[in-house]
């Protein structure tokens, strides 16, 4: 005996008759085309939010890495000096590449966001400010502390370390985070695509147990399932990924954007990225549409 | 087993959890032969017939369908060995979203022999069991006879080489069942091995100035052989 040579019911055929012998209608239709579109809308932001921590990791990593800022704090008579002298110091130290004196105007355009620039920064005991460059060696901050204490006594060196690797830590966390909340939206697609099909099945009891009657074979009946959730995840995928593209496109612009909201959204290329949800949450219907078929057609004889 | 035999069972029981169904039941059914199979409701003659078809595994025992050990098959077997048998149930079961002549074809199309339901075939078998006019309709808006002789064509679309009807002739009326006979008795002369279940003994009766049947009847969990005539 053996088996005519195109029932072997490959998963996705295109052959009609697979599609006709489940009812088109009932509830599990809706069901996984609205979940397909609420997960793919939900992956849009945590993709974003993943890529929006990524670059912020990156720009943090870049922006500070390598860098150190030097406070002098002095008596405004001695400030000068111990100016003169810490930069002496910072260009004898091995390791340092470049030594800069912020400017009092620098300095001033830094403060005037927090107080305004009418400050009479004169008048005040700011600390004086020296930015620091590394070369590709680096410097040995704990010895040029030393250095500093005995030669520049109002110097305090700030190797930026102290708060860069939280932000650093942080932003990775982010992004390990948006991912890990892409994964398990894919999971609860899974299992809630897995629970309409089972559920498709059971109210399509009928047709399965007719199916088998007249000799269709699990692959056959399995294909009719797959195919047809498959497609409504698809749809449901790409409506809910146009709706999610749609919301990332209206947000604020970047400049428009307040601290928390800097950087969310997708970046020239990475508009891409959506054009693969569709695809892969329709491969995830798939599978969890294969996988709940057969399991339910094994309790049948 | 000898050759010609289609389905053999070799000391076979079926045990529900109820208790014994049946027992010691030892039967080959023969190509081309006509059986009817009697005993009274809940006597086991369906069990008997889904064994038969492998929906169900006897308890105790062998069975052999085309030379194949029931028990040995793997689910793809039975599905290929479903296409060789028609069954035809009392409460015959149709895809009701799927007009008659769809229905019919199903087997077709299941075996991926969807180019067979069209054309001259298929008018054919429609116009063979009176359905010609109602190859459009949907089950639902058939009667009992018709539906009956619609599982019948959708039973032998694939040219099995067994039919089994599970009581074929319980929902509809004299004239019907009389028909229904006449087609499985034409289909017996095709060659067609034909096995009918029924507690209607006045239909067995009347089969007799038709077709040489054997009778088995099922009494006390066994079968037994009630003659070639009645």
């Amino acid at each position: 005996m053996s088996a005519s040579k195109d029932d072997s019911g490959l998963p996705i055929s295109h052959d009609g008759s697979r599609d006709r012998v489940v009812p088109p209608t009932g509830f599990t239709a809706g069901l996984t085309t609205f979940t397909s579109a609420a997960m793919a809308f939900l992956v849009v932001f945590a993709l974003a939010l993943a890529l929006a921590a990524d670059r912020l990791s990156d720009r943090w990593s870049a922006a500070l890495a390598g860098g150190a800022t030097l406070r002098i704090l002095a008596p405004a008579e001695q400030m000068d000096s111990q100016l003169a002298q810490a930069v002496q110091v910072l260009k004898t130290t091995p390791g340092i590449a470049e030594v800069r004196v912020i400017t009092p105007e620098e300095q001033q355009a830094l403060l005037e966001p927090w107080f305004g620039p009418d400050l009479p920064v004169d008048a005040l005991p700011v600390p004086r400010l020296i930015d620091i460059r590394e070369d590709g060696r680096g410097y040995d901050p704990q010895g040029l502390r030393l250095r500093l204490a005995a030669e520049v006594p109002g110097a305090v060196l700030d190797d930026h370390s102290r708060w860069q690797r939280p932000l650093v830590k942080a932003a990775q966390r982010v992004w390990a985070l948006g991912l890990f909340s892409i994964v398990l939206m894919g999971a609860t697609s899974a299992a809630m695509i897995t629970l309409a099909t089972r559920a498709a099945m059971a109210a399509n009891a009928q047709v399965v147990a007719v199916l088998r009657l007249i000799g269709a074979r699990d692959s056959y009946i399995a294909s009719a399932f797959v195919r047809r959730f498959t497609l409504r995840a698809f749809f449901g995928a790409a409506i809910g990924t146009a709706a999610g593209a749609l919301a990332m496109y209206l947000l604020p612009s970047k400049k428009d954007q307040a601290m928390i909201l800097s950087g969310l959204g997708f970046q020239q290329l990475q508009w891409l990225w959506l054009l693969a949800l569709p695809p892969i949450i329709a491969a995830v219907a798939f599978f969890a549409t294969r996988q709940a078929t057969r399991r339910e057609l094994r309790r049948l004889r | 087993m000898k050759e010609r035999d289609l389905i053999d069972l070799e000391n076979v029981a079926y045990t529900y959890s109820g208790g014994e169904l049946l027992s010691e039941m030892t039967l080959s059914i023969a190509s081309g032969a006509f059986y009817f199979l009697t005993g009274p409701s809940g006597s086991g003659k369906t069990t008997f017939l889904k064994m038969c078809y492998g929906a169900l595994v006897p308890t105790a025992g062998n069975i052999t369908i085309f030379g194949q050990d029931l028990r040995a098959m793997t689910r793809d077997d039975i599905a290929l060995t479903r296409r060789r048998i028609g069954v035809v149930h009392q409460d015959c079961q149709f895809l009701d979203h799927l007009n008659v002549v769809d229905n019919i074809a199903l087997p077709l199309a299941a075996a991926g022999q969807d180019s067979l339901a069209d054309g001259a075939n298929l008018k054919e078998l429609l116009n063979w069991v009176g359905l010609g006019h109602r190859a459009d309709a949907l089950p639902p808006e058939l009667s009992g006879g018709e539906r009956q002789r619609a599982a019948l064509a959708r039973a032998v679309i694939m040219s099995p080489d067994i039919i089994l009807a599970d009581e074929p002739t319980g929902n509809v009326d004299w004239e019907m069942s009389q028909r229904l006979l006449q087609l499985l008795v034409e289909l017996n002369r095709m060659g067609k091995t034909v096995v009918i279940a029924s507690h209607d003994l006045s239909l067995i009766r009347a089969a007799k100035t038709e077709v040489q049947a054997r009778v088995l009847r099922i009494y006390n969990k066994r079968v037994q052989l009630a003659g070639a005539n009645l």
